[in-house]
């Protein structure tokens, strides 16, 4: 904005901050609402539209002309889903999956951050390195031996070996590296004066005041593994250990997609996660996600 | 605490972080020097389960997978030394190179609607003068939410070809439909809005931290100086959150290269075979067709070039900050 159209500030004016001065530009707040609402909507109209057209009948999916709301509202997308896909099964595996390699992988990257912020040995530095290092070797670079190495370690086929290799995750290790690396030592040290051991510091005085950063973890990491779909393709082979994501993709590779049982699968698929998102808005939005950059 | 176990107390406590591990005196007692062996021994015990992981599933898959990208390995029974002939092979195989292409391709297209998109929104989301912008911020994080599968279910419902939203539009408008899914160029286009969709959140977030740490200072002294909105973003925003942007790109790009479910979802990498991008090209040949030995040297050939393209972010952005 051109400081000439306002009259000129006096002192007083000069000393209040510039976000309030100008937040009374009428112009300027009208063309940053409408472009934000603008993009809002574009991010949001596919899913609305998506979802809307999952209550529709079968019959009414691809009937012209096309409506915004369905003319009569159906569950039996959502009824198919759940009951002709073992959809209840694939929920329940994705769960599993999800929840325990969420609890797994907090606490060794909270335990891995912890000993990479404060304690100085040469080998730690290495492993340092080395956990930046597997962020160039993604699984997709790896897949096929990390296949054979599930399979040999006798995990083919289980939950368990989609569990295992998703512990160990670098942007966890460095979130909780960055926060210990904030915590004074006389902390540490006050302890360890009053006889405490090291595991019982960490436990007791440690974890809980890394509260937030575990939950914000806590949320990635759920995130994360629920819409995992090319690990668990490779991993699981019985249709009854299936997760959503691949129950998911086997409808979509059907020669005729059954768009009702898929619309209903997917909107079921998204659910969990957009009420956990809901729920812990404010550790999603507060994360600082910059954490190990900086250094 | 008890007198007869004294602590290894640094003098000046928190000022010299290496005191806190140093092992006491051997003069001292020896409860201490037990102690001492566990400051040793401690973050051993804290970062044991990573190390363990870390060796089991990327030091151990990295080497046997170099290992076998020079033998004819199936996955089962022996592996037959064949030297250089899977990455001879490799490089002699069209699909392969058509697959490299599309996928640079597609990461040309993402990768900066994703930058622009995300930069955007963080910088409306940090205004002082957008309103609504609580609701606004549910709205844009909700497709991060939703996994790649499901997202390339949505846009495949709303670019269907003959039954697709924008088509219908089209149509009713007196247009003629639009060969979304056909088109090789097309959907690879949609693969890329898709992507950049479902990927804008969190590299939002990222921007957003960025933009906060930002000194208001330094605007009110543009403003006073009479800069006009557009020169205080490119001379003062940009620049201060150029590390945070490196990373955006980076990361970015390095994941874009490594597209698969998407993909699998969205067009399943077609019309045909046209848009198979190199995580599919692996896929099918190591897990599809059985060559182990072969899809691995192709996974060496990708981890080659992620490092380069890396590398050589790296060494551009020393250069602009130099």
């Amino acid at each position: 904005m051109a400081l000439s159209s306002l009259p000129r500030p006096t002192a007083p004016a000069l000393r209040r901050s510039t976000l309030e001065r100008e937040g009374g530009s009428p112009v300027r707040t009208v063309g940053a609402t409408v472009l934000l609402w603008l993009l809002a909507v574009l991010y949001g109209f596919p899913v609305l539209w998506f979802v809307l057209s999952s209550f529709k009948p079968a019959g009414d999916l691809f009937s012209y002309p096309l409506t915004m709301l369905p003319k009569t509202w159906t569950f039996a997308g959502y009824e198919q889903a759940w009951t002709s896909f073992n959809f209840a099964g694939y929920f329940t595996n994705t769960l599993i999956v999800a929840v325990s390699t969420t609890v797994l992988t907090v606490l060794a990257s909270a335990m891995t951050g912890y000993a990479l912020a404060k304690y100085q040995n040469w080998w730690l530095k290495a492993f340092f390195l080395c956990i930046l290092a597997t962020t160039m070797l993604p699984t997709e670079v790896i897949l096929s031996p990390s296949f054979l190495v599930i399979r040999d370690l006798g995990l083919y086929n289980h939950l368990a070996g989609i569990v295992v290799p998703s512990i160990i995750t670098a942007t966890g290790c460095f979130m909780f590296r960055q926060f210990f690396s904030t915590v004074p030592n006389e902390l540490l040290e006050a302890a360890r004066i009053d006889g405490s051991n090291e595991l019982t510091t960490f436990v007791r005085v440690m974890l809980p005041i890394a509260r937030p950063i575990m939950v914000t973890l806590a949320i990635f990491s759920f995130q994360w593994r629920w819409n995992d779909y090319i690990w668990p393709l490779i991993v699981l082979n019985d249709p009854s250990k299936f997760t959503l994501q691949i129950g998911i993709q086997s409808i979509v590779g059907a020669q005729n997609v059954n768009w009702s049982v898929l619309l209903g699968a997917s909107v079921i698929s998204i659910v969990p996660l957009v009420v956990l998102y809901l729920v812990f808005q404010r550790y999603v939005m507060n994360a600082d996600m910059n954490a190990g950059l900086k250094d | 605490m008890t007198p007869s176990a004294p602590g290894p107390v640094p003098a000046a406590v928190g000022t010299d972080p290496a005191a806190l591990v140093r092992a006491p005196q051997p003069s001292a007692g020896r409860a201490s020097r037990r102690r001492a062996a566990r400051y040793r021994l401690a973050p051993l015990l804290f970062v044991g389960v990573n190390v363990v992981l870390f060796f089991l599933f990327f030091v151990w898959p990295a080497v046997t997978g170099l290992y076998y990208s020079f033998t004819s390995y199936t996955g089962v029974g022996s592996a037959p030394w064949v030297g250089l002939a899977n990455y001879e092979k490799l490089f002699g195989d069209a699909a392969f190179y058509s697959a490299f292409g599309r996928t640079v391709l597609f990461a040309v297209m993402a990768v900066p609607l994703n930058y622009v998109l995300s930069l955007t929104m963080a910088t409306l989301l940090t205004s002082p003068h957008a309103k609504g912008k609580t609701v606004a911020r549910v709205l844009f994080f909700i497709p991060w939410l939703i996994s790649p599968i499901v997202a390339g279910v949505i846009w495949r419902w709303i670019f269907g070809e003959n039954f697709g939203l924008v088509n219908y539009l089209i149509t009713s408008l007196g247009g003629s439909a639009v060969p979304w899914q056909s088109n090789a160029d097309l959907s690879l286009v949609i693969v890329a809005i898709a992507g950049a969709w479902g990927g804008t959140a969190f590299n939002m977030l990222l921007f957003v931290a960025a933009l906060r740490n930002v000194p208001t200072s330094y605007y009110e002294a543009a403003s006073i100086d009479g800069a006009s909105p557009w020169q205080r973003f490119r001379y003062i925003t940009l620049p201060s959150i150029a590390p945070t942007s490196f990373i955006v790109i980076l990361l970015g790009s390095l994941g874009a290269m490594k597209e698969y479910a998407l993909l699998q979802s969205l067009n399943g990498g077609g019309p045909g075979t046209e848009n198979n991008l190199v995580v599919q090209y692996i896929f099918r040949t190591g897990f599809q067709q059985g060559q182990i030995g072969y899809a691995s040297a192709a996974s060496f050939v990708l981890m080659a070039v992620l490092m380069a393209i890396a590398l050589l972010q790296v060494l551009v952005n020393r250069r602009k900050e130099a």
